[in-house]
C-alpha cells in the first residue's frame, strides 16, 4: 500500500494506505479522530467539513493520497488547548447544536466563512454560505445566530491579538 | 468503491501517456463527481491520474481580449479572482453558485467541462461566452465541444489544460437552481460581443448544453429583455423529471432568458 | 427561580464533547477484532428469492462469513414484530404478516435485506457483497397506497387479503352522518399526506458483540430506547435472554422516531457476532438509510366538515389510507388510528366527528412514527379545512377559528381524549399580534407591487402527547406499558446521579433533567450527572418519543426525588436530634421548623452514608430512590403558527417572509431549549411543505434514494422565527409540563399550505408545494379564471 504523509492539528503523520481510503476514513480509522462525521455520500450534507492548507473541504471526497504533505485541521483541533474557539464558544452559548452530529462540519464550515467574509456577518451571507451543512435539529436559527455571534467574538480576539502585537 | 491505482504526474505529458496506455483509467481533477460516482459503484476506473501536482495547470490571467484559465482551476478561485470578477463578472458570479463553498474549492473548470453534465454551471458559460477549450493536443470551440449528455469532443488522451474566455461587452447568467441538488434546473447565460450574441441553456436538453438561435436572433435586433416578449422555446426534447416537466423547464428558459438580459443589459 | 432551576435558560452541559468533537457516537465505537457487515439487498420491490448462491463471494478475500435467511431459519430466530394491536372494524386482528430479519421467500421492497457478508474490512465486505448471487423472480409490485386495495394489484402477504392490515374506525358514523345532513355548508378536501424520510444527519448503526465465555450479548446500537430494543430482541425475536443482552446507545444523532424500532440490521450485526466468534460493526451508509430506515407520512384522505348557519362546526369526517409499507414496523399500526383519529378535533368543539382508516402493505420501506406521528396529519386535516371553509364562506379564518374554539376544560372530545387544560383564544391572539396580522393587507400589496403574490396562513394545532396512560395504551392496543422511571443515586459528597429511562438524541435532557434536580435538592447543576442509554446500568425506560421525556420522564425524576427527600428528612432528623415531621427542607438545608438549627445537603448525604446517627434498625443507609411514574392523563401542548409567504408567479417561487410560532407548552424548563425544539419542527414541517417527498415509481422503485433527489431543508429554506408563549399549566403531571418537541412539525405544514392557497387563490395544490407545483396552480387558476371570464 502506498504511504502518505499530512500535518493533521500542527501534528505530522505517515501511514500506508488503500489508495480508496478517503480523508474521513483516514482522520476516522486511522487516526481514530472521530470528531469529523460521515452523513451522506453524495458530498452534500457537510458533516464531514474539515480545513485542508486553510480552506474548507468536505473529507468524504477526497483521497488520503491526494494530500501529500498538505495540513489538515479538524475540530479537534480548533480549541488552543482548554481555551475553545470563538465559534465553539458561540455555538454554546447560542444552542446553535441539538444531537451534535452535524455541529463539528458545521463549526469548520463557519470558521471558514468568517475567513473568507470577515466578521461582520448578516443573516442572508450566513444562510447562503451553509449551501453545504445539512442540520436536522435545529432549523437552522440558532446556527445562524452562533455564527454571526462567533464571527464577532473572532474578530474582536483577533483586534486584541493585533493590539497585543502594536 | 472499487480498488484502483493512483497515478500522480508531474507533466500533462505524462498524464497523457499514462492515459494512453491503461486501459480503464480515468482522470482526477477536482473529483467532485467523480468520487461520489465511484462511492456509489457507478464508475470503476482501474487507475485514477490525479492532475493536481501538474503545474502550470491552474490560474487565471487576464490576456488581451480574453481571459485564460487554466483547467485545474478551482471554482472559488475564479469566483473569488479580482480579474475575472473585474473583467467578466458573470463567470465570476456562475462560479459562486456551483455546488456549495466546500465543493468550490475543490471541483475545477476543466473537470466539469471535461464531464458535461447536462445540469452543471460551466458548460452554459464555454457555450454562452464562445470560450476555447484548449486541451494537451489542439483547440476547441466550444460549439464544436459539447457533444450529447456527458459527451465531449475530447479525443481518449486528450487532456484540457486551460479554457480562454473572449470578454463579452455584456454577459449575465441566471440559474434557477433543482431545489435538492442545486445544480442547475434550468439555467441560461446571455452574452453580448460586438455583433455576436449567444444564449445558453444548461439543466434544461435532453443532450446538454445548447444555444437558443430564436432567443439569440431576436436579441440580435434590440438586446433587451422586451425583445424576448412572445417567444419560447418548445418543450419537446427538453428533460422532464420529478424537479421539473419539459414543460416547466421550458417555461423557465423564457424567464430566466428575460432576467440575464435585463441583468446583462443593466 | 433559580439561575439554574426550572424555567432558566441554562447552557447546555453536553455541549462541550459535541463543540469539541468529542461525541462518541455507534460509528466512533470500536471493538478489538471487529469484523465489518454489509447486506445484500433486493433491487426489487417484489421479488420471490428462488436461490442464494455465496460461493464466490465466500471465497473473496477478507471475508468471514456470508449469511442468508435460511441461516436465520436454522437459528429459529423470530421475527420484527408490531407492538400495537388494532382490530378492524368487524372486530378481526390485524393482519401481521412475518417480517424475518433476513428476507426468506421474498423481498417485498427496494432494499429488503436478502443476505449479509462479514469481511475483515468494509471494503472487502463491500466487493463481496456484489458477488453474491441472488436468483430473485420478478413479482409484480404495488406502491402506490391508493392502489394497493384494488383488484389487480399485487397481493404482498398471503395474511392480509388485497393487501388491507386492518380497517378501523372511530366515533359515531349515524350520529356524524346525521350532523351533514343538517349542515348548512360542507368543505370537502382531497388530501395526500406525502411520504417523508425522516434522514437524521446520523445514519444508523449497529455493532454486535458476543461473549461466549459468559453468554452474554451486547449491542451498540443507535436507538431511542435502548430497553424496548432489549425486550423485543430478547422476547420477540429470541436472540437472547433480556438478563444476557446489553443495549447501549452512546450519543444519538437525531432521530425524530426513525431510531425507536426495532430494525433487521442491529438484529443480525448481533446474531451474526455470535455466528462469526467476533463483533460485527455495521454503519448505515445514506443511501441504505433511504432505503430501510422507516419512513413518514403517507395518507391519502377525503375529509369534509360540515358547519350551521352560524359558522359553527357541526360535524367532520375523514376516510384515509394509510401506507405502512412492506411490513409492520414497531409501532406502525398504532400511528394511522390512535396517534390520528384521535387529534381530529383540533382546538374546537366539534360535536360530531367520524373516522375511518384501511391500513394497507406495499411493495415500499415500512412507514412508522416521524415526528408528531399522526398529529401532523390530524393537524394538516383539520387546518385546511377550516381555512378553506373561512374562505367559503367568507369569514376571516381567524375569526372561525375563534368562533369554534373549546373554552371549557376539561372538554371531552368524540374521539376519546379528554383536553385537560389550554387557552386557545391567547394563543391565536398573541400570535395575530406578533405576525403583524394586522398590516398583512399592507403587505400584500406592497409585494403586489413588485410582482409577488403574498399569502398569509394559520394553523392553530393540538396535539396528544406525554404518552402515556399505559392503562389507557393498553386499552387501546398497546403491547407495553408507557411509564417512565427514574433512578436518584445521591452520592456521599452530596453529587447526584439520575438514571433516566428517558434518552437523549438532540433535547439536551443532561442539562433540563440536571435543572430540575439542582432547584429541587439546591445544590450545583454541576454537581447532577444524567446517566442514559445503556440497559446495564439504568433500570429500565421506556425511551424518547411522542414528546414525553419532560411530562414524564422527569415527572418519574419528581418522584424518586420526594422519596430522596422524606428519606434525607428521616437522616437529618436524626441529625438535628428533632422530630421528623418537624424538618423543613429548602434552599439546600434541612430546617428544624421554627428555629435556626439546620444542616447542609452535603452533611445529611454524607451521614446517610457513615449511617452513624442512626442504627440500621430505624433506618437503612444509603440514599438512593427509584420511581416508575405512569401518567394520568395525555398532555395537550398546542398553539397558533402564522406563516406568511411571497410567491414569485413567474417560476413558482416561494419563499417564507415571517413566521410566528406561540405555543403553549404548559411550563418551560428551559426557554432557550424549548425554542430550539421549535425551530427544528418548524423546519421539518417546512420541509413537508414546501421540499420532500419519498417518491416510488409505479414499480416500486425509489425514485428520490438520496439527498441529490430528496430535497433537504437547508438554512436558506427557512427565515429565522419569531417565537412566543403562553402558559397554561398541565394539571396532570406534578411539574406543569406539556412537551414541545413535536409541535412545530405538527403545526407548520398545514401553516405553510394555508398561506401559498392564500397568495395564488387557488386550493389545488398538493405538498410539496415545489416551485413546479406552485406555478402550475397558478397557470392552472389563470386558466379557469379567463375560461369564466
Amino acid at each position: 500500500m502506498p504511504a502518505v504523509s499530512m500535518t493533521v492539528n500542527g501534528k505530522p503523520v505517515t501511514a500506508d494506505v488503500d489508495p480508496r481510503t478517503l480523508l474521513v476514513q483516514f482522520l476516522r480509522e486511522e487516526l481514530r479522530l472521530t470528531g469529523t462525521h460521515v452523513g451522506c455520500d453524495t458530498s452534500q450534507c457537510g458533516a464531514c467539513v474539515v480545513h485542508v492548507n486553510g480552506r474548507a473541504i468536505k473529507s468524504c471526497t477526497v483521497f488520503a493520497l491526494q494530500l501529500e504533505g498538505a495540513k489538515v485541521a479538524t475540530i479537534e483541533g480548533l480549541a488552543n488547548g482548554d481555551q475553545l474557539h470563538p465559534m465553539q464558544e458561540a455555538f454554546r452559548d447560542n444552542h446553535g447544536l441539538q444531537c451534535g452530529f452535524c455541529t463539528p462540519g458545521m463549526i469548520m464550515a463557519a470558521v471558514d466563512i468568517v475567513n473568507r467574509k470577515g466578521h461582520d456577518l448578516d443573516e442572508h451571507t450566513i444562510r447562503s454560505e451553509l449551501e453545504g451543512n445539512l442540520c436536522r435539529c435545529t432549523g437552522y436559527h440558532n446556527i445562524v445566530k452562533a455564527i454571526a455571534a462567533g464571527a464577532r467574538a473572532m474578530g474582536s480576539g483577533a483586534a486584541v491579538t493585533q493590539k497585543a502585537a502594536e | 468503491m472499487y480498488a484502483f491505482t493512483l497515478h500522480r504526474p508531474s507533466s500533462v505529458r505524462q498524464a497523457a501517456n499514462l492515459l494512453a496506455k491503461s486501459e480503464d483509467a480515468k482522470l482526477l481533477a477536482g473529483g467532485q463527481t467523480l468520487i461520489p460516482t465511484m462511492k456509489q459503484r457507478l464508475a470503476s476506473p482501474a487507475s485514477l491520474i490525479d492532475l493536481s501536482l501538474i503545474e502550470g495547470l491552474s490560474g487565471i490571467e487576464l490576456r488581451g481580449r480574453s481571459i485564460v484559465i487554466g483547467a485545474m482551476t478551482r471554482h472559488a478561485e475564479v469566483a473569488d479572482s479580482p480579474v475575472v470578477q473585474e473583467n467578466l463578472p458573470a463567470l465570476a458570479e456562475l462560479a459562486g453558485e456551483i455546488g456549495d463553498p466546500h465543493v468550490r474549492n475543490m471541483g475545477t473548470i476543466g473537470g466539469s467541462l471535461a464531464n458535461n453534465d447536462p445540469n452543471a454551471d460551466y458548460p452554459a458559460a464555454a457555450l454562452g461566452l464562445g470560450a476555447t477549450i484548449v486541451t494537451n493536443k489542439r483547440r476547441i470551440a466550444a460549439d464544436e465541444f459539447f457533444t450529447g449528455m456527458f459527451e465531449t469532443a475530447l479525443g481518449a488522451d486528450e487532456i484540457v489544460t486551460k479554457v480562454m474566455f473572449p470578454l463579452p461587452k455584456k454577459a449575465a447568467y441566471v440559474k434557477f437552481a433543482n431545489p435538492a441538488s442545486r445544480y442547475a434546473l434550468v439555467g441560461v447565460l446571455v452574452s453580448k460581443r460586438g455583433r455576436e450574441i449567444r444564449v445558453a441553456v444548461t439543466g434544461a436538453g435532453a443532450n446538454g448544453v445548447f444555444r437558443v438561435t430564436a432567443f439569440e436572433e431576436a436579441l440580435q435586433r434590440r438586446f433587451g429583455p422586451k425583445s424576448l416578449d412572445g417567444l419560447s422555446v418548445p418543450a419537446a426534447g427538453l428533460n422532464s423529471d420529478i424537479h421539473g416537466s419539459a414543460e416547466y423547464r421550458a417555461h423557465l428558459i423564457g424567464v430566466l432568458a428575460r432576467r440575464a438580459v435585463a441583468a446583462a443589459a443593466g | 427561580m433559580s439561575a439554574t432551576g426550572i424555567g432558566a435558560t441554562v447552557r447546555r452541559k453536553e455541549d462541550q464533547r459535541f463543540i469539541t468533537g468529542k461525541g462518541h457516537y455507534t460509528a466512533d465505537v470500536n471493538r478489538a477484532g471487529q469484523t465489518h457487515a454489509c447486506f445484500v439487498r433486493s433491487p426489487h420491490a417484489h421479488a420471490r428469492i428462488k436461490g442464494i448462491d455465496a460461493t464466490a463471494a465466500s471465497k473473496m478475500p477478507g471475508v468471514v462469513a456470508v449469511l442468508t435467511g435460511a441461516d436465520l431459519a436454522v437459528d429459529k430466530l423470530g421475527n420484527l414484530i408490531c407492538g400495537w394491536m388494532i382490530h378492524s372494524k368487524d372486530g378481526s386482528a390485524m393482519k401481521m404478516a412475518p417480517h424475518p430479519a433476513l428476507a426468506q421467500t421474498k423481498a417485498c421492497h427496494v432494499g429488503d435485506p436478502v443476505a449479509v457478508v462479514i469481511a475483515e474490512t468494509l471494503a472487502q465486505a463491500k466487493d463481496a457483497a456484489e458477488k453474491v448471487q441472488v436468483d430473485y423472480e420478478v413479482l409484480p409490485a404495488v406502491a402506490d397506497p391508493a392502489q394497493a386495495q384494488s383488484a389487480g394489484a399485487a397481493q404482498i402477504h398471503e395474511v392480509a387479503p388485497k393487501n388491507t392490515i386492518y380497517q378501523w374506525q372511530l366515533g359515531d358514523k349515524g350520529k356524524t352522518d346525521a350532523a351533514f345532513q343538517s349542515a348548512a355548508h360542507v368543505t370537502k378536501l382531497d388530501i395526500v399526506n406525502n411520504r417523508l424520510v425522516p434522514n437524521a444527519i446520523e445514519p444508523r448503526a449497529a455493532i454486535g458483540e458476543y461473549d461466549s465465555g459468559t453468554g452474554h450479548f451486547t449491542l451498540w446500537n443507535t436507538t431511542q430506547n435502548p430497553h424496548v430494543a432489549r425486550l423485543v430482541i430478547a422476547a420477540f425475536i429470541g436472540m437472547a435472554p433480556e438478563h444476557k443482552l446489553r443495549v447501549i446507545a452512546p450519543d444519538v444523532g437525531g432521530g425524530f422516531g426513525s431510531k425507536i424500532f426495532i430494525y433487521p440490521e442491529e438484529v443480525v450485526a448481533l446474531w451474526a457476532s455470535k455466528r462469526v466468534g467476533r463483533p460485527v460493526k455495521w454503519v448505515a451508509e445514506r443511501v441504505e438509510s433511504f432505503l430501510s430506515d422507516a419512513h413518514g407520512r403517507d395518507h391519502v384522505t377525503h375529509a369534509e366538515m360540515a358547519f350551521d348557519r352560524d359558522g359553527k362546526v357541526v360535524g367532520l369526517r375523514a376516510r384515509t389510507i394509510a401506507n405502512l409499507g412492506a411490513y409492520m414496523s414497531t409501532f406502525s399500526s398504532s400511528v394511522p388510528t390512535y396517534l390520528y383519529a384521535t387529534l381530529l378535533s383540533g382546538q374546537y368543539n366539534i360535536p360530531n366527528i367520524y373516522c375511518e382508516v384501511d391500513a394497507v402493505y406495499t411493495n415500499t420501506v415500512p412507514v412508522d412514527a416521524y415526528r408528531g406521528a399522526g398529529r401532523p396529519e390530524a393537524t394538516f386535516v383539520v387546518e385546511r379545512l377550516v381555512e378553506v371553509a373561512a374562505r367559503e364562506l367568507s369569514i376571516d379564518p381567524a375569526e372561525l377559528r375563534k368562533r369554534n374554539f373549546i373554552h371549557q376544560f376539561p372538554h371531552q372530545t368524540p374521539v376519546i381524549l379528554a383536553y385537560d387544560a389550554g387557552d386557545y383564544n391567547a394563543s391565536l391572539k398573541k400570535a395575530l399580534e406578533l405576525a403583524d396580522y394586522k398590516g398583512f393587507a399592507k403587505r400584500k400589496r406592497e409585494s403586489a407591487r413588485d410582482g409577488k403574490l403574498r399569502g398569509i396562513g394559520l394553523s392553530a394545532y393540538i396535539e396528544a402527547c406525554g404518552l402515556a396512560p399505559s392503562q389507557a395504551a393498553g386499552s387501546l392496543g398497546a403491547g407495553v406499558g408507557l411509564w417512565e422511571s427514574a433512578e436518584v443515586r445521591v452520592n456521599p459528597t452530596g453529587s447526584v446521579e439520575v438514571l433516566t429511562g428517558s434518552h437523549s438524541h438532540g433535547q439536551g435532557h443532561e442539562t433540563t433533567f440536571a435543572q430540575l434536580v439542582s432547584e429541587r435538592l439546591g445544590i450545583a447543576i454541576d454537581n447532577v450527572s444524567i446517566v442514559h442509554g445503556d440497559t446495564d446500568i439504568v433500570q429500565f425506560g421506556m425511551g424518547t418519543y411522542g414528546s414525553r421525556s419532560g411530562a414524564v420522564g422527569m415527572s418519574a425524576i419528581v418522584k424518586a426525588l420526594d422519596k430522596v427527600e422524606a428519606k434525607a428528612k428521616k437522616v437529618a432528623s436524626h441529625l438535628l436530634e428533632a422530630a421528623e415531621g418537624d424538618i423543613v427542607f429548602k434552599d439546600g438545608k434541612f430546617t428544624v421548623a421554627g428555629t435556626d438549627r439546620s444542616v447542609p445537603w452535603g452533611d445529611v448525604a454524607l451521614n446517610a452514608y457513615t449511617a452513624h446517627k442512626f442504627s440500621g434498625q430505624e433506618l437503612e443507609p444509603g440514599l438512593k430512590e427509584t420511581s416508575f411514574y405512569d401518567p394520568t392523563n395525555f398532555t395537550f401542548p398546542a398553539g397558533c403558527h402564522v406563516c406568511e409567504v411571497e410567491i414569485d408567479p413567474d417560476t413558482g417561487e416561494t419563499e417564507i417572509v415571517n413566521w410566528t410560532a406561540v405555543d403553549d407548552f404548559g411550563v418551560l424548563v428551559n426557554p432557550m431549549i424549548v425554542e430550539g425544539q421549535v425551530h427544528g419542527g418548524i423546519t421539518q414541517g417546512v420541509g413537508q411543505a414546501l421540499l420532500e417527498r419519498a417518491i416510488y415509481d409505479k414499480d416500486g422503485q425509489l425514485v428520490t434514494g438520496s439527498f441529490m433527489d430528496y430535497c433537504m431543508p437547508r438554512a436558506h429554506d427557512v427565515p429565522s422565527f419569531k417565537v412566543g408563549v403562553t402558559v397554561t399549566k398541565c394539571p396532570s403531571n406534578p411539574l406543569g409540563i406539556k412537551g414541545c418537541g413535536e409541535a412545530g412539525a405538527i403545526a407548520a405544514p398545514a401553516a405553510v399550505i394555508n398561506a401559498i392557497t392564500d397568495a395564488i387563490g387557488s386550493e389545488q395544490i398538493a405538498m410539496p408545494a415545489t416551485p413546479q407545483a406552485v406555478w402550475t396552480a397558478i397557470q392552472r387558476g389563470n386558466a379557469t379564471r379567463k375560461a369564466a371570464e
